[in-house]
């Protein structure tokens, strides 16, 4: 894979990172997003890097996932939205109007809060999205709901239940049925929006160390209110707060020594 | 309404006292005037559920004693001759069949386009609001707008034009329910079919319909059920015919239609006849009916 | 984990995407939708204009006066309206009372009084009471009320009210059983179940904070459901009332088989009379095409379209904040 996207490391933003970075898959650049007339986003600059989890954090509202949003188009759906600044991937724009937003989010997946599981069975929901974007054979087909059902960590639970409805999965389940559904279009990117709180702390680790297997081959973005699952899943933490991004740094200097007051206020639980 | 006095500082108790013969007088009277108008209300009740129970006692015990089979195997015949209903029936079916197959896929795009696409547009808003009214509107109306578009101009009544009669009255029926049901489905799950990448007409088609069928298929069903009983749109397109035909382009028997001939006749055959139409009819009217609301309670 | 660990990194060499048919498949339904959304504008407007085209004729032949002469005779080929709106109106009207208290007690019954348990077999029934096809509600009229009301109610309204003034008059006999209140009687069963199901959804549509704050001050149930709950609804029931009103307005077959079918104005509320929509569909049958008396029948379908219209704009105007919110 190819990687075009310029080095982001411009003096001065705040991402001016310590450590030497892979590449960056997505770019975002002085990215400004409003709802209306009412300024959700600010100036963002963040490089999303080749193969690692990007953690993003802060308190209700701070805008971390309508960066998400905005990373694979999810706010085309409502008018009144609108994105200004660049997010580059592969040297392109995501933001431009003439992107193919339905192949872009075959490229930038994206998983929900709560699991969205639709009102088919386990296979058909993984082939659902496969098959708006690649003709495969009946047989290719079957091989790449086992890969992704396998990935997802899921294959030995649902492989006796393909043909069952999605909806009788636990949520644990459901959500990985989620992520093997996105990671079945073959994506560049996936990001998460908070994917573990609405499951119990059991589906949470399987979901967690899924994170940590899945950035073998992919780039990864995960929304989350939990602490310790950004120490735990990310390589690099960004920390958001009204609506700007105050920080972002290596996970492990982010909780151990912030260089910001605020962040520091943050994780140490002063509010948020 | 207790008559526990309620302690409050700084009261005097003798007026306190005198506070609490006043409540009691007070609560009796105002828990008199709940009984009794709870009492009126029960009675309201039981009139409805009197009615209701009339109506099919009257229908059972009128149509059962006529109940042949020749009923069913039968068509139409001069008094006196021991006719059935078969051409009636199969008129009925195929008018309501062929009616709700026309209306069912208009109404299912405008419920979806109420849902979907026309969120806060004024045409929007003009849509959903025509479509009300149409479903209250007098369906005898529309029979006669039927007469004037297809009957007139065509050189006379049809089976055809029935069933474009009962499409038009099928149409508001599925708007309303493809629109409220459309309407349940979280916009979440919407936004996960998006997020693979699919287009908003697959979303719609393939997830939200999916989603949404149970109810959809209610709607369609109560759709058949109001037509399949629809008599006064019928008199002005597709007539009624005594013989047996299947020929759209000829005026064609239903049941309503023959129920409202027969009942009103002097022959005493007839008479009984239009009474098993009117048991046929209401059972199956109303079976649809249930079978439309177990189908909806299945799903929420 | 370990499943994730014997499969493959990646899947097999990627296949092409399919080039982007997907914003002309957009396209394309998005089309299909907003063009049957403004087929039922198209409809609604075409179903006004073809009723009047039909009525045209009639128009033309009488003038502003066809609404308000009592004439309907086919042999001098004249014929106005009056007769039947009246007929229309009063039965509608009187349906109206006699539904209303009914259906509020009902919708009480079902949202305050009425134990859980019964609450949504009752509801049921008188829903189904609604999908009960109007012919046969008039059998059930002709056959079961009728007589009743020939032989019993009549017969003693008339005796009791012999005598005083107005009274006597209203309710003058002969005891036929049919005419204006026994079709009334029959479109308030046929309305009770919309005007009930209404109330009922926007009773249900009140927070539970209010009706329990006032039960917190001791309120009984009927002082909850008068001072809170009917205030709080009272648009809405008003939308239902009027919802029922655009029902009986245009309820045909029913009404055809008790009303009695006369062309005069009834002063007697057991008098015969007719309503619009039941003189169409008796008289339509020997109304050949083209003749100037169709033209009547469609011009008199123009002016009870109108009339509905208006009241189950009205009604929908009402009842859209709090159930379509």
């Amino acid at each position: 894979m190819s990687v075009t996207a310029r080095q982001a490391d411009q003096p001065g933003s705040a991402s001016a990172a310590a450590m030497p970075q892979p590449a960056a898959r997505i770019a975002i650049r002085n990215l400004d997003f409003f709802y209306g007339s009412n300024q959700a986003l600010k100036h963002i600059t963040l490089d999303l890097p080749e193969r690692q989890v990007t953690g993003m954090i802060g308190p209700s509202g701070c805008g971390k996932s309508t960066l998400l949003r905005v990373l694979n188009r999810m706010y085309d759906l409502y008018p009144g939205q609108r994105a200004a600044g660049e997010v580059l991937m592969d040297g392109e724009n995501i933001l431009d109007a003439d992107v193919d937003i339905n192949r872009l989010r075959s490229r930038i997946g994206m998983v929900f809060q709560k699991p969205t599981p639709f009102p088919m069975s386990v296979y058909d929901n993984i082939a659902f999205g496969v098959k708006l974007h690649e003709r495969l054979s009946k047989s290719d087909m079957d091989e790449r709901v086992e890969w992704s059902l396998a990935r997802a960590a899921l294959w030995g639970e649902v492989k006796d239940r393909l043909s069952g409805p999605a909806m009788g999965l636990s949520g644990g389940q459901q959500q990985r049925l989620c992520i093997a559904r996105t990671i079945a279009v073959r994506p560049e990117v996936i990001l998460l929006d908070e994917p573990t709180s609405a499951l119990d702390p059991i589906s949470t680790l399987k979901v967690e160390e899924l994170i940590d297997e899945l950035k073998r081959d992919f780039t990864i973005a995960v929304v989350t209110h939990n602490m310790q699952q950004a120490a735990r899943c990310a390589d690099r933490v960004a920390f958001f707060y009204l609506g700007e991004m105050v920080e972002v740094g290596d996970a492990v200097q982010m909780f151990t020594a912030p260089k910001q007051r605020r962040t520091q206020e943050y994780i140490t639980g002063r509010f948020g | 309404m207790s008559d526990m006095p309620m302690a409050t500082a700084g009261t005097p108790r003798p007026a306190h006292d005198r506070d609490a013969n006043v409540a009691v007088r007070l609560g009796r009277r105002r828990r008199r005037i709940d009984r009794v108008l709870a009492g009126f209300c029960w009675l309201a009740m039981l009139i409805a559920l009197a009615a209701l129970a009339s109506i099919l006692v009257t229908l059972v015990w009128n149509g059962l004693g006529g109940m042949r089979l020749s009923v069913l195997t039968e068509v139409t015949k001069p008094p006196g001759s021991h006719g059935g209903l078969l051409n009636a029936i199969v008129g009925s079916l195929m008018q309501s069949a062929i009616g709700t197959l026309i209306g069912t896929p208009i109404g299912l795009l405008v419920g979806t386009y109420l849902s979907e696409y026309a969120a806060g547009s004024a045409l929007g808003n003009a849509v959903r609001f025509v479509s009300d009214v149409l479903l209250s509107a007098p369906s005898i109306l529309i029979g006669l707008f039927i007469y004037v578009l297809v009957v007139e101009p065509s050189g006379g009544f049809s089976g055809i034009a029935g069933c474009l009669a009962l499409a038009v009255l099928v149409i508001p029926i599925v708007v309303r329910t493809t629109e409220d049901m459309l309407r349940l489905i979280p916009t979440s799950l919407r936004e996960a079919a998006m997020a693979l990448g699919a287009p908003k007409w697959k979303t719609i088609v393939f997830v939200c319909y999916r989603a949404a069928r149970d109810g959809i298929v209610t709607g369609i069903l109560l759709a058949i059920a109001r037509v399949a009983g629809e008599t006064a749109p019928l008199l002005f397109t597709s007539l009624g015919n005594l013989n047996w035909s299947l020929d759209l382009t000829k005026p064609m028997s239903s049941l309503p239609v023959t129920i409202y001939q027969y009942a009103g006749s002097a022959f005493e055959d007839w008479v009984q006849l239009a009474w098993v139409g009117a048991l046929l009819i209401t059972a199956g009217v109303l079976a649809l009916n249930i079978l439309a609301r177990s189908a909806l309670r299945r799903r929420t | 984990m370990s499943q994730a660990v014997i499969t493959p990194a990646i899947a097999p060499a990627p296949s092409r995407p399919r080039p982007g048919t997907s914003r002309l498949g957009d396209r394309v339904f998005a089309g299909m939708a907003g063009g049957a959304g403004i087929f039922v504008l198209v409809l609604l407007g075409a179903i006004i204009v073809m009723l009047f085209i039909g009525g045209l004729p009639a128009f033309r032949a009488f003038g502003p006066g066809f609404l308000v002469s009592t004439d309907w005779d086919p042999v001098r080929q004249v014929f106005g309206a009056a007769v039947p709106i009246y007929g229309t109106v009063v039965t509608s009207l009187l349906a109206l009372i006699l539904a209303v208290p009914l259906a509020f007690g009902i919708a009480y019954t079902l949202t305050e009084l009425a134990p859980m348990w019964l609450r949504r077999p009752v509801g049921t029934a008188v829903e189904l009471l609604a999908a009960i096809p109007s012919i046969i509600y008039g059998m059930w009229g002709f056959f079961v009320i009728v007589p009743i009301m020939s032989q019993h109610l009549q017969p003693a309204v008339i005796d009791t009210f012999d005598g005083i003034p107005v009274l006597q008059d209203l309710f003058a006999g002969p005891p036929f059983g049919t005419g204006l209140l026994t079709a009334a009687l029959i479109l308030a069963v046929m309305v009770i179940p919309f005007i009930a199901a209404t109330m009922r959804d926007v009773f249900l549509t009140v927070p539970a904070v209010y009706k329990e704050s006032a039960y917190g001050v001791g309120c009984t149930t009927w002082e909850v459901m008068r001072s809170i709950v009917l205030p709080y609804t009272r648009t809405s029931v008003v939308g239902g009332v009027m919802l029922g009103l655009g029902r009986a307005l245009g309820e045909t077959m029913a009404v055809t088989f008790v009303i009695g079918n006369s062309d005069r104005i009834a002063t007697s509320l057991f008098g015969p009379g007719n309503t619009i929509s039941s003189l169409v569909a008796l008289e339509f049958p020997e109304s050949p095409a083209g003749s100037l008396k169709l033209a009547s029948l469609l011009a008199l379908g123009f002016i009870l379209f109108v009339i509905a219209f208006i009241v189950l704009a009205i009604s929908r105007l009402l009842l859209r904040p709090r159930l379509h919110a």
